[in-house]
């Protein structure tokens, strides 16, 4: 997905993510993933910044349901109500799902 | 209208493949045009020259490339993608130091750049599996 993100907002697209359901998790605080030996992931959605991606959007439901609060994300994000995502989405043009 | 498709799922990983393959003929029977398909994840698995099902099952493969054949469409196989299963065309193959040559007719290597491209172009973009 980050490939996606990347590429589209290198075409001059105006660019927006929306995380789902575990899609939360991409963004949670702590994830030492060094330990397991894999790649960190979480820093490259940091540097979005530098690419005009600056609006982040989740689900309340999504977060509560992992035990989650917008405070254990990396970044600030904007969150939605489940019914209000389907409005979301319809803002815009093209939606790539992950 | 101008369709662009995406296939994220291998052939026997599911039917999202086969969906979106008569799918695209439906949509070229009523008229419509579809001049991308962008393979994408385990999609890239329909691009294996050397897939070699049993005479009396579908022909996946080659059926992708009698219809680029046929209708003029650009199937793209993202490199990245393909690069991570082991799928080479000639000229990758050799800049890699390997001997493959795995990419069937009608297919090409590409990158994300031709999937974003076709979403810009298109009327409306499809994405199976």
């Amino acid at each position: 997905m980050l490939d996606i993100i990347l590429t589209t907002a290198a075409f001059d697209q105006h660019v927006s993510i929306l995380l789902l359901d575990d899609g939360v998790f991409q963004l949670k605080n702590g994830q030492n993933p060094e330990i397991a030996g894999m790649k960190d992931t979480a820093v490259i959605f940091k540097a979005l910044e530098i690419y005009d991606v600056n609006d982040i959007y989740t689900e309340v439901e999504s977060l509560q349901e992992r035990g989650l609060k917008p405070g254990d994300l990396c970044l600030p994000v904007q969150e939605f109500y489940r019914k209000d995502i389907a409005g979301l989405m319809k803002r815009f043009d093209v939606v790539f799902a992950g | 209208m101008k369709f662009a498709i995406q296939v994220n799922a291998s052939p026997y990983q599911s039917n999202a493949g086969y969906t979106a393959y008569q799918f695209i003929n439906a949509a070229l029977a009523a008229g419509h045009e579809v001049f991308r398909v962008f393979f994408y994840h385990d999609g890239i698995y329909h691009a294996f020259k050397y897939a070699t099902p049993p005479d009396d099952e579908l022909q996946f493969t080659a059926q992708w490339s009698e219809l680029a054949r046929l209708h003029q469409i650009d199937l793209v196989v993202c490199i990245s993608a393909a690069q991570r299963r082991g799928l080479l065309c000639s000229d990758e193959a050799q800049r890699q130091g390997k001997q493959d040559n795995d990419l069937a007719d009608g297919f090409r290597i590409s990158g994300l750049g031709q999937l974003v491209e076709a979403t810009l172009e298109a009327d409306r973009f499809i994405v199976f599996g």
